[in-house]
């Protein structure tokens, strides 16, 4: 077996399947071995699909090719915040241990009826909680570049099992930057759809207005066709509203007269020098691609982490209520009455980082400091909307480094969660306006990946891909992970 | 900055119990963070309208359908204590 039979994306495998050239059973050992191989030393895997899926590609492969739908027989990974069914779902959290959803996510259900094969689910922050994925209650996760750094987060898994090769392509969520910011650390593609694309019906809630799952992939083109796959309007999400076009795979490979926006709130000096050097050549890149590069102003997106640290947590500590040990999960074996019992449950069910939230949530929406908190930020969300709107209408993209810095060291941020939250200046904005973005891999700081983050209009996400994929022909990132296999 | 009250008053609206370390350190967080986030209210938004969902949907119907839902038994699968087909507590207060 060559040395990089596992580096595939979703879309070879399906030509190798189509062509014959692979069976679906030893698609799925090849990532199987691949995870045994390196997944000790990634963590990226919470649990491993091995049964069902050898069992469902078997199935896959006794059918005769023409009765076959197009997917059928590809691998994939999905974190573990999606329901599926019979299978444990934790959320990365003690609460959830156990539980296996008696029902599938819609968009796992999504990936089933594409006969996608699930090869496990992902590890996470805590509820997606968090910008390192060392907020995990049962593991940390390393970045494959480096073991000695995080991957970031909240989808880390999603992110290093797809640059590790554990999987060809993953699923993830994003809320404030957790799909983008974490591929960006990780070299690979991530895409946040816009609000409404995929369904959120069987996605354990964080922040409901600003969840979206979305996929991270190797490639431009991966995340296109992924994307295809799960979108669409979900009588079981009102909020969902699917694409308003089918996704067409990108084929571009210029940006003629395209315009993009440099927001200039973005590059102030939060952002490293490696990072910054990086955008600047891939500005570059752009104009020698034939787009317009200029500087925009958007001072609204200033407030951002400020409206976003009181809505997600105000809309958190309301979705985890329904965590009382009742009906899934864990229940604590303290607590002779009702409500002791619950107390209980969710101080030994729920990590540091989510009591963290639920107290700022609780605390913003308590009686007497409600409109100035939660109200406050939602009129400065308008704002940034009218922002984002009106930069738009001269505009096709903008664009910014994803992450202001390359993967840090382990440990390094967990004491200071404030400056963790401020880390995210780049992606909040996006999921507040609801706007469709994607990470790119643009180059390297230090040997580490670096993301370039493009944002467009709502539905923007054909143009989206069409100007990354452009952009990737171009950057012909070469360098992959080196992770030695253990055997044992 | 927030009162150790507050705090106290805060993780029982939440149904959580913070010992005495964690109230301290959760007590000295939330005031970081709150103090941030106040820069919020030196926001003149006098009449500017909330955003509550970033992609404005109104009046979503579907067609009133009954269809299957789950089951007695797959309702009941996960819960940590069952009785006579009900979710079971410990006694009230």
């Amino acid at each position: 077996m060559s040395h990089d039979v596992y580096e595939l994306s979703g879309i070879r495998c399906r030509g190798l399947l189509e062509s014959g050239q692979a069976s679906a059973t030893e698609l799925v050992q090849v990532y199987l071995d691949r995870m045994r191989g390196v997944d000790k030393q990634v963590g990226a895997y919470l649990l491993s699909n091995e049964e069902a899926a050898l069992q469902q590609a078997a199935e896959i492969d006794a059918k005769p090719p023409e009765e076959r739908r197009p997917w059928e027989g590809v691998p994939i990974a999905v974190k573990d915040i999606m329901a599926t069914k019979g299978v444990e779902t934790t959320c990365a959290s003690r609460i959830l241990s156990g539980y296996r959803p008696p029902y599938d996510a819609t968009a796992i259900r999504k990936l089933k009826e594409a006969g996608l094969i699930i090869l496990g689910k992902l590890n996470m922050d805590e509820f997606a909680m968090g910008s390192s994925t060392e907020n995990s209650a049962y593991q940390p996760t390393r970045n494959p570049w480096d073991l000695e750094r995080v991957p970031g987060g909240s989808s880390g898994g999603s992110a290093a099992a797809v640059a590790a090769a554990e999987t060809p392509w993953a699923l993830g969520t994003d809320t404030g930057g957790s799909i983008r910011q974490p591929a960006s650390l990780c070299g690979v593609v991530g895409l946040k759809p816009t609000y409404g694309a995929v369904s959120r019906y069987g996605l354990i809630a964080f922040a409901s207005s600003l969840d979206q799952i979305g996929p991270l992939t190797r490639t431009v083109s991966d995340a296109a066709a992924l994307l295809g796959i799960v979108e669409g309007r979900d009588p079981l999400d009102s909020t969902s509203t699917g694409l308003r076009e089918p996704i067409r795979l990108p084929t571009e490979r210029d940006l003629a007269g395209r315009r993009f926006g440099v927001i200039k709130e973005f590059l102030g000096e939060a952002i490293d020098s490696g990072v910054r050097e990086v955008f600047n050549d891939a500005c570059k890149t752009i104009e020698a691609l034939g787009g317009v590069v200029e500087e925009v102003s958007l001072p609204s997106v200033e407030r951002g982490i400020a409206a976003y640290y009181i809505i997600a947590p105000a809309e958190a500590s309301s979705n985890l209520a329904r965590f009382d040990g009742v009906r899934y999960g864990y229940r604590s074996g303290e607590g002779e009455d009702l409500l002791s019992m619950y107390t209980h449950t969710r101080s030994e069910g729920f990590g540091p980082e989510v009591k963290r939230r639920i107290m700022i949530g609780t605390y913003v929406l308590s009686a007497g400091y409600y409109e100035a908190y939660y109200g406050q930020a939602q009129r400065t969300r308008t704002l940034i909307v009218q922002d984002f709107n009106r930069v738009f209408a001269d505009y096709d993209y903008l664009i910014s480094p994803t992450s202001p810095s390359v993967a840090f060291k382990l440990g390094e941020r967990t004491a200071d969660p404030l400056a963790m939250y401020l880390s995210d200046l780049c992606t909040i904005p996006v999921n507040l306006a609801g706007l469709p973005a994607i990470s790119l891999p643009a180059g390297f700081s230090q040997g580490l990946p670096v993301g370039l983050h493009l944002i467009s209009p709502h539905f923007g996400e054909q143009a989206l891909l069409d100007a990354a994929h452009a952009l990737e022909q171009k950057f012909l990132l070469e360098a992959r992970p080196n992770l030695t296999e253990v055997t044992e | 900055m927030i009162s150790r009250e507050e705090v106290e008053h805060v993780a029982r609206l939440a149904r959580l119990h913070l010992d005495e370390e964690a109230l301290e350190r959760m007590g000295s967080e939330l005031s970081q963070i709150i103090d941030y986030v106040q820069q919020i209210g030196e926001l003149d938004l006098a009449g500017v309208e909330p955003t509550m969902h970033a992609v404005a949907l109104t009046n979503v119907f579907r067609e009133d359908e009954i269809w299957k839902g789950l089951t007695q038994d797959e309702a009941l699968s996960n819960a940590p204590n069952v009785e006579a087909g009900h979710f079971a507590v410990p006694r009230m207060g």
